[in-house]
């Protein structure tokens, strides 16, 4: 459980714009008839998309109204995943994974590089309001650590320059290729592979 | 050392296509209609007769675990759920085969809902993995098209529709009655148990869990056979296994290998040797964050399987192996973990949710030597508290790595925090005092 800053700038209106709506009644039918509640991630993450990355009150309220729930239900539940942002988080939103297996490979050097670049605290929005970093717990990508998570995207085999680069990037909003920065295939074992040689082989 | 054309995951590396021509290409749905028309009882006999255990952690027999569903579907549907909620730190092995490999997953839906009489299956992925999970839904995707999935599922009879839900970054939710909750739109805090899932699951109905290899892993058992699968590893501890390899290695990397490969074997081979020569390692942690790590000495001769890890006070886990070398600092290591569970505790239980916080604490100052020596022992008598008093397992995750690390590095915690606080006042750490006892000095 971690602690979530509410946001105190709210918008007082909420409502999913027509694509929106049209995916969430799709969404809505893949679980059973009075079941809707199970619904309530997606809308919510639905909300998030729509409103630039946070989920304003008013979305909670909404998204309670369309399934029926109490909205303390929708409340709990966008407190209770981390992954809800609750305040904004700007266009592009950086999180830094530094549990263990990154940390050993020099996660905190990716820190120091977003303290430098974008703000010196985390969940501080940078001085052009387009981009905020955080330390998150494990992402799931150990083997290509330390790596980190901008947006949807995975930058895998970081260090600290090549992170600074990226960072650079992102705040002058161009584009980044998401992927490994060692330029290795996914999670094979670089210049060492001892299985599935043949295939290797195959494709070259 | 296992030969290619025993290795389950041909594409791991993705060197070909992770599309359904790719998949056709590796034998994926080949005769899927033939093992169907063999019938329920066939299918779970021969994954008994595989000995294939859960992958997800626990290692439960998975041939077991179906026959625990009921025989026949009463008032209420069942339902398969699918566990790719893989947040454990050390371990990223379901990403690669929800990237690469989901016909072999999505086929094992199919194969395995048939077996447990389940017409609807739910995916679990962590929100994190959002791309993963759009590969994997262009993969069922592709197979409603080809009617492999859906209505008469590959001319079987049987019909399966597979639903994605994406979780949202609660470590919690793959413990499987966590994940149930959070499926129901709740917030993810595991359930009592008994009822056990395959009794009372989602919705209150009977409900099948397993983790994305393990069902990954069936097409190929059954149509190779049990006995295929059974010949490979140890006895009680058979087949293949995904294997991640990282932390301070030369070069980490998923592999997949023989159950009871040697640890040496694992990380000198394919991982190409610990940074600064073997010599350098300190300990491993052999199964992800939750097990217990082990030292040098053990690594020298332990076989990766769940039995033989068992009996050094370890377990196999997720097969997320971390390499530590004698750079690191192991006491922050360990601190570390302990703040991620601290991190991920859902709240539910006070003993972990307090318990998670004291050993994070304690593990931060003891990393500083700020802490007394006989707080060694309070460590360990906190851990003890957590273990076994909690409604899940996330207790014995959070308190295992502590206990392991007091086990094999006593020593060294005590070296570092070796002062007595009542004898050396001077230094100034209020809290450990007990400041009654020093107005009367």
């Amino acid at each position: 459980m971690s602690l979530k800053k509410i946001s105190k700038e709210q918008p007082d209106n909420f409502q999913f714009n027509d694509m929106n709506l049209k995916t969430a009644n799709e969404i809505i039918k893949n679980y059973p008839k009075g079941k809707e509640q199970s619904a309530v991630m997606s809308f919510l993450y639905l909300a998030q998309r729509q409103n630039d990355n946070w989920i304003p009150l008013s979305a909670m309220k909404y998204i309670a109204k369309r399934l029926n729930m109490p909205y303390i239900k929708v409340y709990e539940v966008a407190t209770f995943y981390s992954m809800y942002n609750l305040s904004p988080v700007g266009k592009y939103f950086v999180q830094v994974c530094t549990t263990t297996p990154c940390m050993i490979r020099g996660a905190y050097k990716l820190v120091d590089a977003c303290k430098k670049k974008i703000s010196k605290e985390q969940n501080k929005l940078s001085s052009n309001g387009n981009c905020s970093w955080a330390e998150v717990e494990c992402l799931g990508a150990c083997v290509n650590a330390p790596m980190m998570q901008i947006n949807d995207d995975y930058f895998e085999d970081l260090d600290e320059k090549k992170t600074s680069v990226i960072l650079d990037k992102i705040l002058r909003n161009e584009n980044v290729e998401p992927g490994s920065y060692r330029g290795r295939k996914n999670s094979e074992p670089e210049n060492n592979r001892k299985t599935l040689i043949d295939l290797k082989n195959a494709t070259r | 050392m296992l030969q290619d054309k025993d290795r389950i995951f041909q594409n791991l590396y993705n060197d070909g296509d992770s599309n359904i021509s790719g998949a056709f290409k590796r034998n994926d749905w080949l005769n899927t209609k033939e093992i169907i028309s063999k019938g329920r009882s066939w299918i779970i006999d021969e994954i008994k007769l595989s000995e294939l255990r859960g992958r997800g952690g626990a290692g439960f027999p998975t041939g077991l675990k179906w026959s625990f569903a009921p025989k026949e579907v009463g008032s209420r549907p069942h339902y398969l759920v699918i566990n790719a909620d893989e947040s454990e730190p050390g371990t990223c092995k379901d990403r690669d085969i929800l990237r690469f490999e989901p016909h072999k997953l999505i086929e094992g839906c199919l194969l395995a809902s048939y077996a447990v009489n389940a017409n609807v299956c739910y995916i679990y992925i962590r929100g994190e993995y959002y791309f993963e999970g759009q590969r994997l839904q262009k993969a069922i995707d592709e197979a409603y098209k080809n009617k492999l999935i859906g209505k008469n599922a590959a001319n079987s009879g049987w019909n399966l529709d597979i639903y994605i839900h994406y979780g949202a970054g609660a470590y919690i939710c793959g413990e499987e009655t966590a994940l149930l909750e959070s499926l129901e739109g709740k917030k993810g805090q595991p359930r009592l148990k008994p009822p056990f899932p395959a009794l009372v699951g989602l919705y209150g109905c009977p409900t099948i869990i397993n983790n994305v290899e393990t069902i990954a892993v069936i097409p190929t058992i059954l149509r190779r056979g049990g006995k295929w699968f059974a010949s490979l590893g140890k006895p009680k501890n058979t087949g293949t296994k995904i294997f991640c390899i990282s932390g301070n290695v030369k070069r980490p990397c998923n592999v997949e290998e023989e159950m009871g490969i040697p640890l040496k074997t694992l990380i000198e081979k394919h991982a190409g040797g610990v940074i600064g020569g073997w010599d350098n390692l300190k300990a491993v942690i052999p199964g992800g964050s939750s097990m217990p790590l082990l030292p040098k000495e053990v690594c020298e001769t332990i076989t990766m399987d769940f039995d033989s890890l068992v009996k050094e006070k370890s377990g196999m886990g997720t097969a997320g192996v971390v390499v530590i070398n004698k750079d690191q600092d192991i006491i922050k290591c360990m601190a570390r973990i302990a703040r991620f569970y601290k991190h991920e505790s859902c709240g539910q239980c006070t003993p972990c949710r307090e318990g998670s916080g004291w050993m994070w604490r304690m593990l931060e100052r003891m990393a500083k030597g700020e802490a007394s020596k006989d707080e060694v022992n309070m460590l360990m008598d906190v851990t003890k508290q957590i273990e076994g008093h909690t409604i899940c397992a996330f207790g014995e995750g959070s308190s295992w790595p502590v206990q392991g690390l007091i086990r094999h590095f006593k020593k060294e915690i005590e070296d570092r925090n070796n002062f007595n606080p009542l004898v050396k006042k001077d230094k100034n750490i209020p809290y450990l005092v007990d400041q009654h006892l020093l107005d009367k000095t």
